[in-house]
C-alpha cells in the first residue's frame, strides 16, 4: 500500500458520537418544532427545515471524509468524486424546485378547481 | 488474482501499465465512480420528491403524523423514534465497517471478521426494521375516504382526535363480492375490496353528529381562512396543520364520497397526495435494496476474510471496496431521513 496507515480508532469514535449527537438534536427539533424556527422563512423556505438541510450536510461531510476516507485521498480524486456530485445536484434541485413552484402557483391561480 | 489489487512498481513507465495517478487502485477508483453515478440517481429521486412536494406544498402529508408507530407501543403517538432507531443503527454498523476497514490496514485477520460479522447484523436489523416500517405503512391505522375530485378525507371528532373508520361505519345489509376471475368473466378481476362501503361510511357519519372532516389542505391562519365560513371556527388553531371544516361542510363534502380507502398501495393512499406513497414505497425502496445487497456483498467478503483470501494477498483492499458501498448506502440513509421524515 501507498500510504502508511496508522491505527484511528480514536477519530472513528468520535465520528460516530459527533453523528449520533447531530441526530438527536434534530430529532428532538423535529419532535418540538420550535414556533419560531417553524412560522419563520428565509428564502421560501422555514428556518427549521434549513437547519435540517444544513445538518444533514454536515453529517454527509463527516461520513464522507472520516469513514470513507476522503481525507487521506488525493486531491485529485477528491475533486474528481465530489465536484461532478455537488454540481449536478445543485443544478437539478434548483431547476427542479423553481418549476414546481410555478406550477403550483399555476394550479393555485387557475379557474380550474382542482382539490375538491 | 493480482489483478484485483495493483502494487506494480511502475517508476519510469508511465504507459507501462500499473500506475495510479490519483493514488487508488482501479478497483478503489471505480467504486468511487459508481458511488458518484448512484449518488446522481438517487438524486434525481429525491430532487423528484422535492419536485412533486412543492407542486402540491399545500396538501401534502405530514410525516410525524403518518410515521408515528414503535413496536410494542401500541396506539402510543411516537412520531419519528423508530426512524431515528434506525438510523443509529445504520450509523453503527458505518462505524463497525471502518473499524474492520482500520483492523485490515494492520492485517489483524480475526477484527477483521469479527467487525465484519456485526456490520451484517446491523445491516440485516436495519432492513428488517424497514419492512416493519413498510407493513404499518401499508396496514394504515385511521383510513380515509376520497371524494370524486381526487382529494383526501379525513375523520376526526369534535375535539380535533383521529377518529378510525372502524369506530363509526355503520353496517349495513349489503353484499358486494370481489370480481375475480373465477367468479366473473375470465378477463375481468379488481383488487381487494376496502372493509366498508361507501354508503356505510356515510350512514355512519350522519349517525355521529360529534364527527368532523379534516381535508389535506394545510391552515394558514391567513385573513381568508379566517373569514371562510366552511372552516371549522374553534378547531384550527395551529398553523401547518390541516385544516378541520364544519359539520354542515363535512356533510357536504361526504356526499361527494367516491372511494373508502384503507393504508397506501402505488393507486392511493389514506394520509394524501397519491404521489407520496409512490415516492416512499420508490424511494425508501430503492435504499432498502441497496442496504441488502450490501449485506450480500458483505457476507461474501466476510467469508473470504475467514477462508484467509486477503490473509494470503497480504492485503484487504476488498474490505475497503466494500466498506466504501456500506459508507454510501448509510450516506444516502442521512438524505432519506432528512426529506422523508424531518422536512
Amino acid at each position: 500500500m501507498s500510504h502508511e496507515h496508522v491505527s484511528n480508532t480514536k477519530r472513528i469514535w468520535m465520528v460516530f458520537g459527533l453523528l449520533s449527537v447531530v441526530t438527536t438534536v434534530e430529532v428532538i427539533l423535529g419532535i418540538l418544532k420550535p414556533e419560531s424556527l417553524h412560522m419563520n422563512n428565509f428564502l421560501s423556505m422555514n428556518l427549521l427545515n434549513w437547519i435540517f438541510i444544513i445538518l444533514t450536510i454536515y453529517k454527509a461531510y463527516y461520513i464522507v471524509w472520516a469513514f470513507m476516507h476522503m481525507e487521506g485521498e488525493k486531491s485529485s480524486l477528491r475533486w474528481s468524486v465530489v465536484a461532478p456530485v455537488i454540481f449536478l445536484i445543485l443544478y437539478l434541485v434548483f431547476i427542479l424546485l423553481v418549476e414546481a413552484d410555478y406550477i403550483y402557483e399555476v394550479f393555485k391561480n387557475a379557474t380550474i378547481k382542482w382539490n375538491f | 488474482m493480482g489483478t484485483t489489487v495493483t502494487t506494480a512498481k511502475s517508476e519510469g513507465k508511465t504507459w507501462g501499465g500499473g500506475n495510479e495517478p490519483m493514488g487508488a487502485s482501479y478497483g478503489k477508483l471505480m467504486m468511487w465512480f459508481f458511488i458518484v453515478s448512484d449518488a446522481l440517481t438517487f438524486s434525481g429521486f429525491l430532487a423528484a420528491y422535492g419536485f412533486s412536494r412543492f407542486k402540491f406544498i399545500e396538501t401534502w402529508p405530514l410525516p410525524d403524523e403518518v410515521f408515528n408507530h414503535f413496536p410494542f407501543m401500541h396506539g402510543v403517538n411516537a412520531p419519528m423514534y423508530y426512524v431515528a432507531l434506525m438510523t443509529f443503527i445504520l450509523i453503527f454498523s458505518s462505524v463497525t465497517m471502518v473499524l474492520a476497514v482500520d483492523a485490515g490496514h494492520h492485517l489483524k485477520k480475526g477484527k477483521v471478521a469479527f467487525y465484519m460479522f456485526l456490520t451484517i447484523i446491523g445491516g440485516l436489523i436495519f432492513v428488517g426494521s424497514q419492512a416493519w416500517e413498510w407493513k404499518n405503512f401499508i396496514k394504515g391505522e385511521y383510513g380515509a375516504i376520497e371524494t370524486k375530485g381526487g382529494s383526501l378525507l379525513q375523520f376526526v371528532d369534535n375535539t380535533g382526535k383521529r377518529v378510525k373508520l372502524e369506530e363509526f361505519a355503520a353496517i349495513l345489509p349489503e353484499e358486494r363480492v370481489q370480481d375475480t376471475r373465477d367468479k366473473g368473466i375470465w378477463f375481468s378481476s379488481e383488487g381487494s375490496l376496502p372493509t366498508y362501503s361507501v354508503a356505510e361510511i356515510q350512514a355512519g357519519f350522519k349517525a355521529h353528529p360529534e364527527l368532523l372532516i379534516r381535508t389535506e389542505v394545510l391552515y394558514e391562519g391567513t385573513k381568508e381562512n379566517k373569514e371562510d365560513k366552511r372552516l371549522h371556527p374553534t378547531l384550527n388553531t395551529k398553523k401547518k396543520h390541516k385544516t378541520i371544516l364544519t359539520r354542515e361542510e363535512s356533510e357536504a363534502m361526504l356526499a361527494n364520497a367516491h372511494y373508502v380507502v384503507e393504508g397506501a398501495n402505488l393507486t392511493r393512499n389514506e394520509y394524501g397526495s397519491k404521489l407520496f406513497a409512490d415516492f416512499f414505497f420508490f424511494i425508501t425502496g430503492f435504499h432498502g435494496f441497496h442496504v441488502f445487497s450490501g449485506v450480500i456483498i458483505n457476507i461474501i467478503i466476510f467469508f473470504n476474510v475467514i477462508l484467509g483470501t486477503y490473509e494470503k494477498r497480504r492485503s484487504y483492499e476488498m474490505v475497503e471496496k466494500v466498506g466504501l458501498y456500506w459508507h454510501f448506502v448509510d450516506l444516502v440513509w442521512v438524505f432519506v431521513f432528512t426529506f422523508f421524515y424531518l422536512v
